[in-house]
Order: structure tokens, then C-alpha cells, then sequence
């Protein structure tokens, strides 16, 4: 299923004194099976993006739509969030069945659904764990199976590793490289990491600090299936360097006002 | 070369623990009192030997008479604080959950909790009558003040991440309130409970003192009358036996209602 987001603009705190605005204008096409990577710096306004295609916030101006099929009780899109948001009194097996309950599935097919995701996200034996009993990468597993298990159009990924230490995050981009491949769901992916981008994604949005704008949208010239090795490739480095020198002004503004 | 060894500050951030010493206080306390009492210096009108206490608690047992009043009270305080309970999480939940009720309720419950719910007791006398049900009624409000604010405070500082994400399923109020607000109010509401049960017994005994014919309150009251320091002294320790029960029973249930906060 594609996603059009149309002329997006999005002020926050109007009429209660200064307002900001986060996103102006901004047009983007997430293609149906395309991996697209939103990319900017700190308060680029690209959180606010993924939670207005989410239907958790609303666009100030401007508007966002679905083209494609939906099958009846698969949702257009399940998101999965920076700090895991688990539910800390529901195991594993019950923080993966969460978004079946609420799509109204029957018990024996929720069960069915979660007994697949544990096994394809590689969580079987730790289905009666709480998530405060795991560790970060095992914990964003289980954020990836609820998101999946709803089966939905678009997945929805809001910096998902960036809580992680390197090595795991760094195992955590090639399982999810490796799923994608195989599952060529359609996945927008917010990230501030240019390596991260651009090693998983097909195309990457780069976008402007705030108000965000997209400054341009990259084509990432690498072939599939693609491995940890990518990250030497001449076309690798040349991707990364031209997106850097595209926000390199932008994050060095945005270093001066954090100080500031 | 000189060796200069790494400081050793580690001293300033050990608590030692006394395991031992927790017990021996207590035993010694007991055993001090009773040498008390033996020496003389004491009238035992003031001041009953604990052997004595526990002889008199023993013979009361005996008789039944201990029996009646701890199930008057029992009676009291269990039906007062299971109405307080379930209405204060009612509430608290309502006010927590829509905005529409916060509105009504907030400033209701902000203007009537600080009053004490035991100067409350002639007027539900007065409404209720002079039997059980006033009794009952002055407890249910003790507890259901402090289980409706704390429950409210729960609801209120759950994780709005976890509300996002519930949300971002799909999931509507019901659902809502079910699924996450309740969970993460469980905290509060147990720290409420334990609260509740406090206030509980002291309203419990004030409304024996005031107004009863059997019950742990009245056994101590009837007993100070009579001047019989060793039976008013049973009643005291029954109390506090209640009191250190009915805590430990809240941890229990805390523990297993609460399994993702039981250690690892």
C-alpha cells in the first residue's frame, strides 16, 4: 500500500502563545514494499511525521492518505516506538497479542498469530518473560512482533534502535534488513543515524530542521539482498557523504542553539 | 618508586545490616517491661505485666468473650473498608479517566476530604442510627478518600507513551481504562489500600469508644472504666495485631496482584 502525504504542515501551541511549527509543507510517496528511511536532524519535525501517518496527531494543514487494498481487520499501519513502549504487566506472549485483542481477533487465531511471531522474531522460550526481564534488544523484539503480529499495510518505525548499545543495534539493522528481504513489508523508518539509513533503506527523505522541509530525497544505489559488508562499498560511503553534506550546515545550527 | 594505594572510600557507602539486633530490641523491650512490673516500682494498675496481659488474653479466649468482640470489629471494619475500597477506585477512576468527571468531582472531593471523618460520626449517628450502620458508614468514608485520590494520582501519571501505543492499536476507552489505565494505577491503588486500612482502625476503634456495645474499641474503653489496666492492655495488643495483619495480608495480595514489580 502506498502512502501519500500531501502539503503537511503541522503547528504546535497555537493560541496558547508562541506557536511552533514543526513541518511545513512537506509532500512525500512512501511506495507499496519500499523501505524509506525520514532522516534529519534533532526537531526536524520527523517524529511528528510518523505520528500524523499513525492518526496520533493531526495535520495542521494539509492531508494524508492510503492508496491500495486494505483486507478487512488488518489496520494501515502499527508502529513500533524508540522506548519499546511494553507494557510492563503483560508478558511477551501478552504484549505481542495486544493489537490482536483490539482488532477483535478470535482467541484460537491470536494465539496461532503469536505463536508465529515469536518463533520469526526469535523469541520462543521467553514467551512468559516480563519485558523488565529482558534485555533492551530482546525488548524491542517483542515491539517488532506486537507491531507485525496486526499484520499491517505500512509498518511504522520511530528510531527503533537508537536506545540500544552499537553491537546490538548494529545485529538488530541485519535482522531487520533480513525480515524486510523477506517479507517486503512496506516500512517507513525514522531515523537521525546516515549509516542507519542508508543501509537499510531504499530511498531516503531527507529532511530540514525546523520548520522541517524536505531538503531532498535520496535514491540509495545498493542491491539486495545486502549485507553487514555494504558499509565499505564505494556507493555506501559516496551515499553517506552526499546526505551529510546536505545537513552538516543543519546540524551545526542545531548544536549552536542547543547551547544557546 | 613510591606506591601510592587507590583510596579506600568505600567505608562511607556500606550500611551495615544487625539482623539479630531487630529481634533483640524487640525481646528486650518486653523483658524490660516485665522486670518493670516485677520490681514493684510500677502499680500494675498503671502499668499490667505482659505475662499478665497474655494470662488475661488466654482466659478471655477461653471464655469467648475475646471471640464476640474481635468478630464485631472484624464485621465493621471488613464491610467499611470493602464499600470505601471499591467506591474510592470507582470514582478515582472516573475522575481520572474523563475530563467531564474531574470537573464535577475534583473540587468536591478537594473541599470535603480534609475534613476528619471522625467528627463526621454524630451527624451519621444521627441519620443512620446508633447501630452498625453508622459504624460501617464513618469507616467507608475514611477509606474511600484516600483510595479515590490515590487512584486518581495513578491514573494521571501513567506512562502517556503506553497510552500512545495502546492507541496506535486501536484501542478505545474500554479498552483503555482495562488494559493500561488500571494496571498502572495498581501501584497507587495498593499504597492507597494500605493507607485506607490504617485510618480504617483508628475509625474503627474511635466508633466503638463513642458508641458500641461490643468490640475491640469498646473492650478498651469498658475495661479503662472498670479499671482493669491487664484486660484494656489485651485489647491493645489486639489491635496492633490487626493493624500489623491486616498490612502484611496488603503486601501479600500487593505481591501477587503486581508480578511484573516482584523482583526479577
Amino acid at each position: 500500500m502506498r502512502v501519500v502525504v500531501e502539503g503537511v504542515t503541522k503547528r504546535y501551541g497555537e493560541g496558547t502563545g508562541p506557536a511552533v511549527e514543526a513541518l511545513a509543507g512537506v509532500d512525500v510517496t512512501v511506495e507499496a514494499e519500499e523501505f524509506l528511511a525520514l532522516l534529519g536532524p534533532s526537531g526536524c519535525g520527523k517524529s511528528t511525521l510518523l505520528n500524523m501517518i499513525a492518526g496520533l496527531l493531526r495535520p495542521t494543514a494539509g492531508a494524508i492518505h492510503f492508496e491500495g487494498a486494505l483486507p478487512a481487520g488488518r489496520p494501515p499501519t502499527a508502529m513500533v516506538f524508540q522506548e519499546f513502549a511494553l507494557f510492563p504487566w503483560r508478558t511477551v506472549r501478552g504484549n505481542v497479542e495486544f493489537g490482536l485483542e483490539e482488532a477483535g481477533r478470535p482467541r484460537a487465531e491470536r494465539a496461532r498469530i503469536v505463536r508465529e511471531m515469536i518463533d520469526l522474531i526469535g523469541l520462543a522460550g521467553f514467551e512468559e518473560k516480563y519485558p523488565h526481564q529482558l534485555s533492551g534488544g530482546m525488548r524491542q523484539r517483542v515491539g517488532i512482533a506486537r507491531a507485525l503480529a496486526v499484520d499491517p499495510a505500512v509498518l511504522l518505525m520511530d528510531e527503533p534502535f537508537s536506545a540500544l548499545d552499537a553491537q546490538t543495534r548494529q545485529l538488530m539493522q541485519e535482522e531487520l534488513v533480513a525480515l524486510w528481504e523477506r517479507t517486503r513489508k512496506t516500512i517507513v523508518y525514522v531515523t537521525h543515524n546516515i549509516q542507519e539509513a542508508v543501509y537499510l533503506a531504499d530511498r531516503v527523505v531527507v529532511l530540514s530542521r525546523r520548520p522541517g522541509r524536505v531538503l531532498d530525497v535520496v535514491e540509495v544505489p545498493l542491491g539486495r539482498p545486502r549485507a553487514e559488508a555494504v558499509h565499505g562499498e564505494p556507493a555506501f560511503v559516496r551515499t553517506v557523504e552526499r546526505i551529510w553534506a546536505l545537513i552538516k550546515g543543519q546540524a551545526r545550527e542545531a548544536l549552536q542553539e542547543a547551547v544557546r | 618508586m613510591t606506591r601510592i594505594p587507590a583510596p579506600d572510600r568505600a567505608r562511607a557507602l556500606e550500611r551495615r545490616e544487625h539482623p539479630w539486633l531487630r529481634a533483640a530490641a524487640l525481646l528486650g523491650l518486653v523483658a524490660a517491661w516485665e522486670a518493670v512490673t516485677r520490681t514493684g516500682w510500677v502499680p500494675s494498675l498503671f502499668l499490667p505485666s505482659p505475662l499478665g496481659v497474655v494470662a488475661s488474653g488466654v482466659e478471655m479466649l477461653a471464655s469467648g468473650e475475646l471471640l464476640g468482640h474481635v468478630a464485631a470489629s472484624l464485621g465493621r471494619i471488613g464491610l467499611g473498608f470493602t464499600l470505601g475500597a471499591l467506591g474510592g477506585v470507582a470514582v478515582g477512576l472516573a475522575v481520572g479517566v474523563s475530563g467531564l468527571a474531574e470537573a464535577v468531582g475534583s473540587p468536591l472531593i478537594a473541599a470535603t476530604f480534609p475534613v476528619p471523618k471522625i467528627a463526621l460520626l454524630p451527624l451519621l449517628i444521627l441519620w443512620l442510627g446508633i447501630g452498625e450502620a453508622s459504624k460501617v458508614a464513618v469507616i467507608t468514608l475514611g477509606v474511600f478518600f484516600p483510595m479515590a485520590i490515590n487512584t486518581y494520582t495513578g491514573v494521571r501519571h501513567a506512562d502517556p507513551l503506553l497510552v500512545r501505543a495502546a492507541v496506535s492499536f486501536g484501542a478505545g476507552r474500554v479498552s483503555l481504562v482495562r488494559k493500561v489505565l488500571l494496571p498502572s494505577a495498581l501501584p497507587m491503588i495498593f499504597a492507597g489500600l494500605k493507607l485506607g486500612a490504617g485510618t480504617a482502625l483508628l475509625l474503627l476503634v474511635a466508633a466503638e469508644m463513642i458508641a458500641a456495645s461490643s468490640g475491640i474499641g469498646f473492650l478498651v474503653l469498658h475495661a479503662q472504666n472498670l479499671m482493669e489496666t491487664t484486660r484494656l492492655m489485651v485489647g491493645i495488643v489486639l489491635l496492633s495485631v490487626l493493624g500489623v495483619g491486616s498490612h502484611w495480608l496488603l503486601a501479600r495480595l500487593e505481591r501477587a496482584a503486581i508480578p511484573w514489580k516482584a523482583g526479577t
